[in-house]
């Protein structure tokens, strides 16, 4: 079932519990506690837009030692082989787990790149106060939300191979540079999401619209 | 009448009528306002006790072992992180062990310390502000991902030497679906108003 909004009206609404409170006025910054959780309230999450582009800059800084760098070294027999996200993902396509060597690429190589680009454009259509698809936007912040854990893949990959393989000459696993500047990625990004607040898409269409509904 | 906010878009309406088990979305941006699960706190709490048993199986076992020419490793979830450690790595293993024991951990333990108390009727301190923190960590809890991380791991060990896996990994598959039915089912609205008094 959908319900339809009565939209304005100067509240704010606390981002653990969400309960909905008076505000003192429409574009008020003033902080306020939560009555029901004591949880610090803001009507809109504090420097989002700002601190969303920090995360994403540097996760873009990251991006590109993490795929070109090595994440891990095995070493086998006396052979030893460095291994970067996508030689790994090469690997399991060879061995015909093209399924698994799907899923690592898509959550290695494209979630961390679709995730910069396209919170990146919702940044850039926020700050251009665009009027364009709210619906889509919102819907695309969703998913960016809901995927972007799953880039971790590879962190946990290098963790168990690591802890698993350590048979001195015989078999073993080091951990690389790479590693380091991949989980930077991935923790960057998922601080980036955290930090836009979905909010500021609707905020335009609001100040338009001009409605106010006194709770 | 109850005033109910949308977390996405900031939309207020009037809190509607939903059916046990239904669920209302925005009208503006589509997002989902909440579900409604008149017998969530009985439901989950059975669901938070069962994650705890199968969370201490998957810590104090081994989930995969290794066995090449004689020689067998094998790695509990803790250990994985103190091999990060030993090379050096202690960013890294502080990631992973944040993402995969202790946001789980806290989640599973707070949700204890809240939905027994609301349940059972009686009162300790600090229930807003432990049900806080579980929201806080579950974007940080990551189990269902380290599972597949294990899949991938174990299929780039297979050709090297033998896999077997461990008491851990059935743990592992069961404990996933059974946190995630947990936070499906949660109304943290309704957990909430018990804890404020209001019904």
């Amino acid at each position: 079932m959908r319900f339809s909004p009565l939209v304005g009206g100067p509240h704010a609404q606390c981002p653990v519990c969400r309960l909905v409170m008076k505000a003192p006025a429409e574009r008020s910054e003033a902080p306020l506690a939560c009555p029901r959780c004591g949880a610090t309230v803001h009507r809109r999450k504090p420097e989002s837009l700002a601190r969303t582009s920090a995360y994403l800059i540097a996760a873009l800084i990251c991006y590109v030692p993490a795929n070109v760098y090595p994440i891990m070294r095995s070493t086998s027999l006396g052979r030893a082989q460095e291994d970067t996200i996508v030689s790994g993902v090469v690997y399991l396509y060879e061995s015909g787990m093209w399924p698994l060597g799907t899923i690592v690429l898509i959550a290695s190589v494209v979630v961390p790149i679709a995730k910069i680009v396209s919170l990146g454009g919702l940044v850039v259509s926020v700050r251009r106060r665009s009027r364009w698809r709210p619906r889509d936007r919102a819907a695309t912040f969703r998913i960016i939300e809901l995927v972007g854990r799953w880039s971790m893949v590879d962190v946990y990959v290098v963790t168990i191979l690591v802890a698993l393989v350590h048979l001195g000459t015989l078999a073993n696993v080091e951990v690389l540079f790479g590693a380091v500047f991949f989980a930077a990625v991935v923790v960057l990004t998922i601080l980036a999401a955290e930090s836009f607040d979905p909010r500021l898409i609707w905020d335009v269409l609001e100040e338009e619209e001009g409605r106010d509904v006194r709770i | 009448m109850r005033i109910i906010g949308c977390r996405e878009c900031d939309a207020v309406v009037v809190e509607p009528f939903v059916p046990d088990g239904g669920a209302a979305y925005c009208d503006r941006c589509g997002g989902l306002l909440f579900r409604r699960h008149s017998r969530t706190i009985e439901v989950c709490l059975a669901l938070v006790v069962a994650a705890a048993i199968l969370f201490a199986v998957a810590n104090l076992y081994p989930f995969l072992a290794f066995q090449m020419q004689g020689q067998t490793t094998q790695t509990t979830l803790l250990s994985g992180t103190r091999a990060l450690l030993d090379q050096g790595e202690n960013a890294v293993a502080a990631l992973v062990f944040l993402t995969v024991i202790a946001s789980p951990a806290c989640e599973i333990g707070l949700l204890l310390y809240v939905l027994g108390p609301v349940h059972f009727g009686f009162r300790l301190p600090g229930l807003a502000l432990a049900f806080r923190f579980v929201e806080q960590f579950r974007p940080w809890s990551m189990m269902e991902v380290f599972l597949i991380g294990i899949l991938v791991a174990g299929v780039k060990l297979a050709d090297l030497a033998e896999i077997v896996p461990g008491i851990a990994l059935y743990a592992f598959g069961l404990l996933i679906p059974i946190l995630a039915a947990a936070s499906n089912f949660l109304d943290a609205e309704l957990v909430w108003r018990r804890i404020a008094g209001e019904a």
